[in-house]
């Protein structure tokens, strides 16, 4: 199963490390991290998104736990979240009926064209995974020079949610 | 007032109680050495090898309860004290490791004696450190303090670069800390532990499998208590040793890989369990598919993440093994039940039968020594009074089988991560922290050479321990393990030249002793410990080839134990 867990952590150096070394050192799943400080600088908030049985999910959250910098933790997969990501993705343009399906296509998945150079477009567009996904096979990979994705970042609706 | 870092750490170590600070100087702590020297609350224990150092606070820590203090220095320093960190980290010892580093405008360019403690360390402490700003110093080591000593106690490193000991700052001490991301629980769930003593009660087979955690948080006297009043039968594990009374009728050994028949029997046939800062480790329960098929468990432990992680758990418990045993034996001496007294009777006959067995038996014949006589004389003759450090192999399963431990923290031994060479420093943090009282330290030859160079040490400070060295000529274990399981081929286990042990501990300023005759190892050991004020290391010549029994074979269930 498919868990995305969301962590306060103090913004200090080597706190990323501690986490990622947890998860090479047992042997966990990473499938996307992203980590950016927070409006309060002293905090930090990870977002990891992991899967595996339920009996190796609850070890992963009390091994975070654990680990002194982590201040708190909350599985977003427990309750209704919401899941964003930014996909860059820069695709061939070297003809006008090129560039104008790029743009059709875009509109269609609320993205937007970024940059623009004689041969190439850029495009960027947030959402969940599979709409990424579905718009990067809507280009097909033979027009795709290259991507990048943010991996997810991820918020709780509502009420609920990762506070101090 | 104003102090440079180095008087700081000087400063703080002193304001914090420390008595003993086990360190090797080097160029990144120089200027820490240079304040050791101006004072004179702490004292600075100079070992031979910085491994030494750690193993020595960390039996320190063991014996008392205290927090082991370390100081070495940056790169070889460090790297040097890994070993002794990761085994304190196994068996959650607290220490604390001040680890010089290069000077901060130099981290990061392989400058002269850098490596990243930090980052060579993360895996195997508590938490760790890099101070770079003196006027963090302080509270940095309060918190290294804090962390290491409560909740699972562990190692903390803090890295201290030479230009922060040399800054200055205004200091004084810091009592308190708090952080908002380290809360410790104590207290364990009133409702589950009212579940556990109703479990309890209905058992018709119960046992109370106990560990390190029970030493760890002083809760001999709780566990001892609550089990004499529900008539449970204990075992120990190797880390739990003492925490029960092995003289108790109550108690059934140690179990696991080398436990009891009767131990072993009791948990696979028991219908309740109640896991005391225990952590199932894989040489406690052999098979995990095989382990204790009827079993309800109980678990009480500090560590939510040593709950469900290799045996699921029916009663989880998480707080202080103490406080929660406390409450336990409060609520049970309020029921004022018995339990199934008819169930339990039964229980105990069949506990018997299995005592019956005698798996420990062995001959001693007038020829050669056996290694388990010499351990049961050395109890004999300490009156079971001695503190005991082992290092790892045979001699060690035989110690922790046949010197029966009344009392807490006195077996010392690396447990989790076995590690060679931790003995003789181990003894002699314990001898620093008892002055006076007896410590025995029960070596191999192969383990005694992993740190033999503390003799020095240990005569540059009169510690008198009595160094049993079971002497068999082989990488006993290991060789054994061979035998049983690769056809009698001795690859690397015959140790073919050795030094003789007794000039070596002359040389080294001690008494010497060797003993080949069964009939002399009463009598040299209790020469040697009348020598009160002497090291002495007695040379026990044994049988070459003899085994540990029980042994559950690796991938078995604890049920399919070899015996004799
Ligand atoms: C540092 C280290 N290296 C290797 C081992 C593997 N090992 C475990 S027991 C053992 C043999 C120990 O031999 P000895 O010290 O003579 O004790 P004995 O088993 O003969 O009592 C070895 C090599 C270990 N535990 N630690």
């Amino acid at each position: 199963m498919r868990h995305i867990i969301s962590l306060l952590m103090e913004n200090e150096a080597g706190a990323l490390s501690r986490v990622v070394g947890l998860f090479s050192a047992r042997g966990y799943n990473i499938e996307s991290l992203t980590v950016a400080v927070t409006e309060d600088p002293s905090l930090s908030r990870m977002t990891l998104v992991t899967n595996g049985s339920d009996e190796v999910i609850e070890q992963i959250t009390k091994q975070l736990n654990k680990l002194i910098d982590v201040v708190k933790l909350l599985e977003l997969t427990d309750g209704p979240h919401i899941e964003r990501e930014l996909l860059l993705v820069k695709v061939k343009a070297a003809t006008n009926p090129q560039k104008a399906e790029i743009t059709r296509l875009a509109a269609i998945f609320g993205g937007r064209v970024i940059d623009v150079s004689p041969l190439s477009y850029t495009v960027e567009i947030t959402g969940g995974e599979n709409k990424l996904e579905a718009f990067i096979k809507a280009f097909g990979s033979d027009n795709i020079l290259e991507t990048v994705r943010s991996g997810v970042s991820a918020i709780s609706r509502g009420e609920r949610g990762l506070q101090i | 007032m104003e102090l440079t870092g180095a008087e700081v750490i000087a400063r703080f170590l002193g304001d914090e109680g420390v008595e003993y600070l086990f360190g090797y100087p080097g160029g990144a702590v120089l200027h820490i050495y240079d304040a050791l020297y101006k004072q004179d609350k702490v004292k600075h224990i100079l070992v031979r090898h910085e491994q030494a150092a750690t193993h020595a606070a960390d039996g320190y820590a063991r014996s008392t309860g205290r927090p082991g203090v370390v100081l070495v220095t940056s790169g070889p320093g460090a790297t040097n004290a890994v070993t002794g960190i990761a085994t304190a980290y196994m068996d959650s010892i607290p220490m604390v490791i001040i680890t010089g580093q290069v000077p901060t405008k130099l981290i990061g360019n392989d400058a002269f004696q850098e490596v990243d403690t930090v980052g060579i360390t993360r895996p195997c402490v508590k938490h760790n450190f890099l101070v770079k700003d003196v006027n963090e110093l302080a509270l940095t080591l309060k918190k290294a303090f804090y962390i290491a000593t409560t909740g699972r106690p562990g190692p903390v490193v803090v890295d201290v670069p030479k230009d922060v000991t040399a800054q200055r700052t205004r200091y004084s001490y810091p009592d308190k800390v708090s952080l908002r991301s380290y809360n410790p629980v104590t207290r364990g769930h009133t409702g589950q532990v009212k579940r556990a003593l109703k479990m309890l009660l209905a058992a018709k087979r119960p046992i109370f499998y106990t560990g390190g955690g029970v030493i760890l948080d002083n809760a001999a006297q709780n566990l001892t208590e609550l089990a004499r009043l529900l008539r449970i039968p204990v075992t120990n594990t190797s880390m739990g040793l003492g925490g029960f009374p092995a003289s108790d009728p109550l108690f059934v050994g140690m179990l696991g890989m080398h436990g009891t028949y009767e131990a072993n029997m009791a948990m696979s046939r028991c219908d309740v369990m109640l896991a005391v800062g225990a952590r199932f480790d894989d040489r406690v329960t052999g098979n995990i598919e095989k382990f204790a098929p009827q079993a309800k468990i109980i678990h009480i432990d500090i560590d939510p993440s040593s709950i469900s992680k290799n045996v699921k758990v029916d009663i989880p418990i998480v707080g202080g093994v103490n406080a929660v045993l406390h409450d336990l034996l409060k609520m049970a001496q309020d029921a004022g039940s018995a339990g199934d007294v008819e169930s339990l009777d039964k229980w105990w006959e069949q506990i018997g039968q299995w005592r019956e067995r005698e798996c420990l038996h062995y001959e001693q014949g007038p020829e050669r020594i056996k290694p388990q006589y010499v351990i049961e004389t050395l109890f004999k003759v300490t009156k079971g009074d001695a503190y005991v450090a082992s290092d790892v192999g045979q001699h060690q399963m035989w110690a922790a089988q046949f010197y029966r431990f009344d009392k807490p923290r006195r077996w010392v031994n690396s447990g989790g991560l076995g590690t060679m060479g931790f003995g003789l420093p181990a003894a002699m943090g314990i001898q620093f922290a008892h002055p006076g009282e007896m410590v025995a330290c029960i070596v191999g030859d192969g383990g005694i050479q992993m740190n033999i160079q503390e003799l020095s040490t240990c005569l540059q400070y009169r510690l008198p321990l009595k160094i049993i060295l079971i002497n068999n000529g082989y990488l006993g274990m290991v060789r054994q393990w061979q035998e049983f399981f690769y056809d009698e081929r001795y690859s690397q286990t015959l140790v073919e030249s050795q030094p003789d042990f007794v000039k070596l501990a002359e040389a080294y300023g001690h008494v010497g002793m060797r003993v080949t005759d069964p009939a002399e190892v009463e009598s040299a050991l209790k020469s040697a410990f009348a020598m009160k004020d002497r090291l002495v290391l007695i040379d026990f010549v044994v049988e070459p080839t003899e085994n540990v029994y029980p042994m559950v074979p690796a991938g078995a269930g604890l049920e399919e134990m070899l015996l004799l």
